[in-house]
């Protein structure tokens, strides 16, 4: 019985003295520690995804909160969450638009000229280096799905080996357009209706030996609404700061079906049929 | 050192098929003049050269058409006489797009490089001498496309006492070293004398593999007049590298990010020194070289004196064609050439021979899993630990790659040759060597 009495008694004085220790190092030594952090770190997603430059959702919070960063850095929130975020600090938030990234291509498989075999490693960035993977043309997306493995929202698939955005799911964090080595993936308003789904730079004739869905620079799209296309060289563009509604794909009537929206884009590719049976 | 003795051997190394039969024993071709050649701007480590000649300009055979874009890089010239066509854009031969220019032959084939002979060279002046090789665009022919003019130019802290001609040639298949050293041996010494005294070097080894007896037999009858040792080494490939060669030749090992310089040795190829031959004593700057087309394809396999800029369509049409439709095209070697998609790339500097292969000779293959052999381990000349690299690099940690020495990787392709599993490993580490220098270049 003296046993068990004692070896409470001393069990208790010692952690009493230790208890002791800690309370005044916790005074002595206490870190300052905002509590609006937490506050925002919570309102923020939380995937971590790295797209605002910041190494993770909770060190972009402590920016924010020392006001390193503007509230609206995080490319994922919503406009809403951004309000948020900045009624919380007390803050006015800055309107944003909402980007989402978009791969200008139409090399599937079924499309392209094949250059030659490729048995390497099946990564883009590695094929980068070896020739560029299979296809022929070298504008294109290489497809072997770095930008999927990349995005941590699941809103890239590889179809027909091309690279295709999910618009709906993506976010715009910008880490498949920093990951692909042709740097071919860009970030564009959400609210863009069309785009011109070739990234070649070479002259119409060369591409279309490659590519069956290439872009044939004839203009039409230009014609239609000179406005709100763009070209730079061979290569046409929809003005992505003053875009044309869908209703210009009707109005232009592309000949290579190469000005589409993105979900006739998904669907061209999904039925993997060349867009056009002449060429290549 | 007695130079005949053998001391020391390189670790690791394999001894793949040579087919070196297939045009070893064939004499020298020279190539005719073509209509056009397609000469890429860029051919040597270093910043590229500035056009200095525009469309529709008449130039001689020999004359410059690219100034030096720096120290590290050299001048270009033109092949044969003619005009100058479009700067067009090509696919070079590692694959990524190049400026190339087009020279269209006006068939005359007129010299006008504007560099004299300097037959007397044992009495010129060092620094015209190395002037002399900077302005007739050499670089190194073995395969790096180093300027020769920056090796020649050791900084002053580094005391150079060997000069090592690489006659080893290792590499299978290829015999473009082999066929010079027979036909234009005394040009390659005369070349070594001359950068022996810009070196100020006065022990001079040229390392020649033991399948090579002819040419070991000619060298070894005219080297005595120039003070040249000429030094037959085992057949085993990397033999040809050039740590490996300084290794088995002085003893002297080069660490780990090193030089040769730092070891006192400077480290040429055969065909650079034929080539500095031709830039002093007969003035002529660097627009042919020698290249072996071969290949069980190839009709008629032959060794060929090609200008700068011919494609290797034309060059294979020089050798009758192909009997059987190859399945591979490679720029250089089997073991470290590169495989082309496109039969227009231009023979350049360093272009030392374009080789078909047929479809039983290339493995289709896609990677396995490692399944822990350690062959690769076995015959890596640098000694690297390649199945953790090849993991580390498919995690993409590139900055543990580097902590295990994965840039002293020379991509000899070894490893991939003798994996069993069929690993793109040469790809892996050529992946994470550019991952790290852009790294690098950032900091």
């Amino acid at each position: 019985m003296d046993t068990i009495i004692l070896s409470v008694i001393v069990v208790g004085i010692t952690g009493m003295v230790l208890g002791g220790f800690i309370a005044v190092a916790a005074k002595k030594f206490a870190v300052e520690l905002d509590p609006r952090i937490d506050e925002v770190a919570g309102m923020l997603p939380g995937a971590n995804c790295g797209g605002c430059g910041f190494a993770g959702c909770s060190d972009l919070a402590k920016n924010i909160v020392e006001g390193n960063a503007p509230a609206g850095r995080c490319p994922v929130c919503t406009a809403e969450t951004v309000e948020k975020i900045a009624a919380f600090l007390g803050q006015s938030a800055e309107k944003k638009e909402k980007m989402v990234a978009v791969v200008l291509c139409s090399g599937t498989l079924s499309n392209s000229k094949m250059a030659a075999g490729y048995n390497g490693v099946l990564d883009c960035r590695s094929a980068n280096i070896m020739n560029g993977g299979g296809k022929a043309c070298r504008f294109g997306c290489i497809g072997f799905g770095t930008c999927t493995r990349t995005c941590k929202f699941g809103a890239i698939e590889v179809i027909d080996g091309l690279a295709v955005v999910h618009p709906e799911l993506c976010v715009g964090c910008g880490q498949c357009a920093e990951v692909c080595p042709r740097k071919m993936i860009k970030l564009v308003p959400a609210t863009t209706q069309v785009h011109v789904y070739c990234n070649s730079l070479e002259k119409p004739v060369l591409r279309r030996k490659k590519c069956a869905g290439a872009c044939i620079s004839c203009r039409k799209c230009i014609k239609a609404e000179p406005e709100k296309m763009s070209s730079q060289g061979f290569m046409v563009r929809v003005n992505y700061s003053n875009a044309p509604d869908a209703s210009i794909v009707e109005k232009a009537q592309c000949p290579a079906k190469c000005l589409l929206t993105p979900e006739e884009h998904l669907k061209a590719v999904r039925d993997g049929i060349k867009k056009n049976e002449g060429a290549a | 050192m007695n130079s005949t003795q053998k001391v020391v051997k390189f670790r690791g190394g394999v001894h793949p098929r040579e087919g070196k039969e297939l045009t070893a024993s064939k004499e020298l071709r020279i190539a005719p003049l073509l209509e056009k050649y397609i000469v890429p701007i860029r051919q040597s480590i270093g910043a590229p050269p500035a056009l200095c000649v525009k469309k529709g300009d008449a130039v001689k055979k020999g004359q410059r058409i690219a100034e030096p874009g720096g120290f590290v890089s050299v001048p270009l010239h033109s092949p044969t006489s003619g005009t100058v066509g479009d700067v067009v854009e090509i696919i070079g031969v590692t694959g990524a797009a190049e400026q190339a220019v087009e020279i269209i032959a006006d068939g005359n084939d007129e010299w006008g490089s504007g560099l004299d002979p300097i037959p007397n060279w044992e009495n010129t002046d060092r620094d015209l001498l190395k002037k002399r090789i900077l302005d007739a665009g050499i670089v190194g022919m073995g395969g790096a496309a180093f300027p020769t003019h920056v090796k020649l130019s050791p900084p002053p802290e580094k005391h150079i006492d060997t000069l090592i001609i690489n006659g080893a040639e290792c590499e299978p298949f290829l015999t473009a070293d082999h066929r010079l050293m027979l036909e234009k041996g005394e040009a390659a010494l005369i070349g070594a004398s001359i950068a022996a005294k810009i070196l100020k070097v006065n022990r001079i080894f040229i390392g020649i593999e033991e399948n090579k007896p002819d040419a070991i037999q000619k060298l070894t009858e005219l080297a005595p007049k120039y003070k040249i040792n000429v030094v037959p080494l085992r057949v085993r490939y990397p033999q040809g590298a050039e740590k490996q060669l300084i290794y088995e030749l002085t003893g002297r090992k080069v660490l780990e990010g090193g030089l040769p310089m730092d070891v006192g040795c400077v480290v040429m190829n055969i065909g650079t020194a034929a080539a500095v031959h031709n830039a002093v004593v007969l003035g002529e700057p660097l627009i042919e070289r020698i290249t072996t087309v071969t290949g069980s394809p190839v009709a008629d396999p032959a060794n060929w004196l090609f200008r700068i800029g011919t494609p290797i369509s034309k060059a294979l049409e020089l050798c009758g064609g192909v009997t059987t439709a190859p399945a591979k095209v490679i720029m250089g070697g089997p073991m470290m050439g590169f495989a082309q998609s496109n039969i227009d790339v231009p023979i350049t500097k360093n272009s030392s021979g374009v080789l078909l292969m047929a479809p039983e000779e290339v493995e289709q293959f896609s990677g396995n899993p490692c399944i822990r052999c350690g062959r690769c381990v076995a015959s890596c000349p640098m000694n690297l630990l390649i199945p953790q690299l090849s993991v580390m690099v498919e995690a993409e940690k590139f900055d543990m790659a580097e902590h295990n020495y994965v840039m002293d990787c020379m991509e000899c392709g070894i490893c991939a040759y003798v994996c069993p599993a069929k690993r793109p490993l040469v790809q892996h580490f050529r992946r994470a060597k550019a991952e790290i220098l852009a790294k690098r270049r950032k900091k």
